[in-house]
């Protein structure tokens, strides 16, 4: 079979490579130990488990894949290294966006609504790994609750939002809601904060660009996204400080809305929005008082990121 | 030089081979030059000044013509500061229609002649052609070599064809279209590239755009090279023009550097450089937009063609 012998020279060679690795990482450990002075705790951790752990930088997401950020940046959040992200990864992820956006849209809502199902049932899965990042279990819950909550509604939303209008004349007339298009968002800094924000403006067709400033548990979402079908770009998750990069997003002219839920600053906020307004954006502005995340979102989160088209279509006699 | 099959075919293969791990790792160490601020600026302008504004298409209409060349002129109508493009390209049949938008503009008209793309045709049918093209007014011809007769050695039978092409086109600059992408090898990209220079071509440039590897910075350094070797050797100066798969601002910028560390500044101009492009131009304008207004632009904000 064409597909054994293709295979076993692949294995073959990994095999063999790994155990090299193995072997020059031994002989980097003998040498350690025997010659320099290390800390005892990190020969003990060494010593006991047999091996080195794997340590994981958080990286942005990005049209699909997972880069660093094109400037080369880094920051520490809790000794976890993290991508900072930069303007032009932000560039970056628009470009993603906007190509990704057509096709989302254009797929039946049955279909996004069963991709949003599927990414539900990989964040139940990996539930223990939001919670080991410092999520409390009840909001791990409640954030998937939430998201199965808008997935129910991709292909009902246009049947409450839209409708037949009684006209005067000889014409059906029908109001239909479209998606926005390429939408920023600046995310608050909760995990359910940040799946209430996400859920609502993709089960609609938009496409976004996520800025946060709670990147662990961000990128673990991406890496949810990533696996379950959501296609590459659809939702594109920037990491670092979004008074750097929001103001990028909310001048540039190919980004179609912006939701500044997680803007905790007024004055950004209200600088964003002046900005926003060059290319005629969307802008959604948080209440006052904060948004309490935990109550029924309604379909405001939703509907805020939808255009109503309406077609006069003639009657027949 | 006779032209005769036993000269060219000596003389071409004699010519030193291109070595080809040293041509792509120059080309791509040429790639890295970053360009930024006014350095950048001056290189967009000059890039749009270097447009050939392209569209060869079967379902090309006199109205979409008519479009495109009216874009040429002023690619940018929200800007009285952005220079126009350097020429339209199109098929013969559209010439007229472009030819009255264009008359007295400056901006050139270039038509592909010769069976276009694949120049498997008679060699009365490929001057009846350029003919036709010329006299609708274009006064640039793009004209596609024979690739079956140069793959098979037949230099001579080439030749010919191009000296009785550039004898059609009166007035009108020949480039002659090398196809690249069929040649297989940096030696035949040469050997290609100093044949049509032989025979009397003004510019030569690398693809049709109707395959799939056209225009490459490695392609267009050994075309730069032999530009230069060729004045060097005949004191005539050739243009060199790259088509195909250049689409983005960055990219354009890349062969900009290439032309400046590889023939220098008398190639730097739109007589003697060309980018045969159709999406290139709205980078450009997008990359433009975004420096004199300090926020990213976005293409619904231009044409679509």
């Amino acid at each position: 079979m064409p597909e054994s012998s293709s295979d076993r020279p692949r294995k073959g060679g990994s095999d063999k490579s790994a155990g090299k690795a193995v072997a020059v990482r031994k002989a980097a450990l003998a040498k350690t130990v025997t010659a320099t002075p290390v800390p005892a705790a990190a020969v003990a951790t060494r010593a006991t488990s047999g091996r080195l752990t794997v340590r994981k930088t958080y990286k942005l997401y990005i049209g699909g894949a997972f880069p660093r950020s094109e400037s080369g940046r880094t920051y520490l959040v809790d000794g976890d290294n993290v991508a900072l992200a930069s303007r032009k990864d932000a560039r970056d992820a628009v470009i993603a966006a906007r190509k990704a956006q057509p096709k989302w849209a254009g797929a039946t809502a049955y279909n996004r609504g069963q991709v949003l199902y599927r990414v539900a049932e990989m964040l139940e899965a990996r539930r223990a790994e939001f919670v080991a990042l410092g999520v409390p279990a009840a909001e791990v819950d409640a954030a998937v609750d939430r998201w199965v909550w808008y997935a129910g509604w991709s292909d009902k939303i246009a049947q409450v939002h839209g409708g037949a209008n009684p006209v005067a004349g000889p014409f059906f007339n029908i109001s239909a809601p479209e998606p926005t298009g390429v939408v920023g968002v600046v995310a608050p800094a909760s995990f359910l904060g940040l799946v209430s924000v996400i859920a609502p403006a993709i089960v609609t067709g938009n496409t976004v660009v996520v800025l946060t400033a709670t990147p662990q548990a961000a990128v673990t979402l991406a890496e949810v996204l990533a696996t379950s079908d959501v296609p590459g770009g659809v939702v594109n998750i920037l990491t670092g400080n979004a008074a750097e990069t929001a103001p990028w997003l909310a001048s540039h002219d190919d980004v179609n809305a912006l939701d500044l839920t997680g803007v905790t600053d007024p004055a950004l906020a209200a600088d964003l929005e002046r900005s926003a307004a060059g290319s005629l954006k969307r802008v959604v502005r948080p209440p006052a008082d904060g948004t309490d995340f935990t109550a029924d979102p309604g379909l405001g989160p939703m509907t805020a990121l939808l255009e109503i088209k309406t077609v006069w279509h003639p009657k027949g006699f | 030089m006779s032209g005769s099959a036993f000269d060219l075919r000596s003389f071409l293969h004699g010519l030193p081979g291109v070595d080809k791990v040293g041509v792509e790792a120059r080309a791509a160490a040429l790639g890295t030059r970053s360009v930024k601020t006014t350095a950048k600026a001056a290189a967009i302008d000059l890039a749009i000044r270097m447009v050939d504004l392209t569209t060869l298409e079967g379902a090309d209409t006199p109205g979409k013509v008519r479009a495109l060349s009216a874009k040429a002129l002023r690619p940018d109508p929200a800007d009285p500061t952005c220079p126009p493009v350097a020429a339209v390209c199109v098929y013969p049949a559209m010439v007229p229609v472009a030819a009255e938008v264009l008359a007295g503009s400056g901006v050139h008209l270039a038509s592909v002649a010769t069976a276009f793309p694949s120049g498997q045709a008679p060699l009365d049918v490929k001057l009846a052609d350029t003919r036709d093209a010329v006299a609708g007014g274009a006064d640039e011809i793009d004209m596609v070599i024979s690739r079956g007769a140069f793959l098979s050695g037949r230099y001579d039978h080439v030749y010919d064809e191009i000296v009785a092409v550039k004898e059609a086109c009166g007035q009108a600059h020949l480039k002659v279209i090398l196809e690249t992408g069929e040649l297989g090898t940096y030696d035949n990209v040469r050997r290609a590239s100093w044949l049509a220079m032989l025979a009397g071509a003004d510019f030569i440039k690398t693809s049709t755009g109707k395959v799939p590897v056209a225009a490459t910075l490695p392609v267009t350094l050994v075309m730069l090279e032999a530009v230069r070797d060729f004045r060097a050797r005949t004191g005539r100066q050739v243009g060199v023009k790259p088509a195909g798969g250049i689409r983005t601002t960055k990219d354009a910028i890349k062969y900009l550097v290439l032309i400046n560390e590889t023939v220098g500044d008398d190639w730097l101009h739109p007589d003697w450089f060309r980018f045969g492009a159709s999406s290139l131009l709205n980078d450009l304008l997008m990359q433009r937009t975004k420096l004199t207004t300090g926020h990213y632009a976005g293409p619904d904000y231009f044409t679509l063609d």
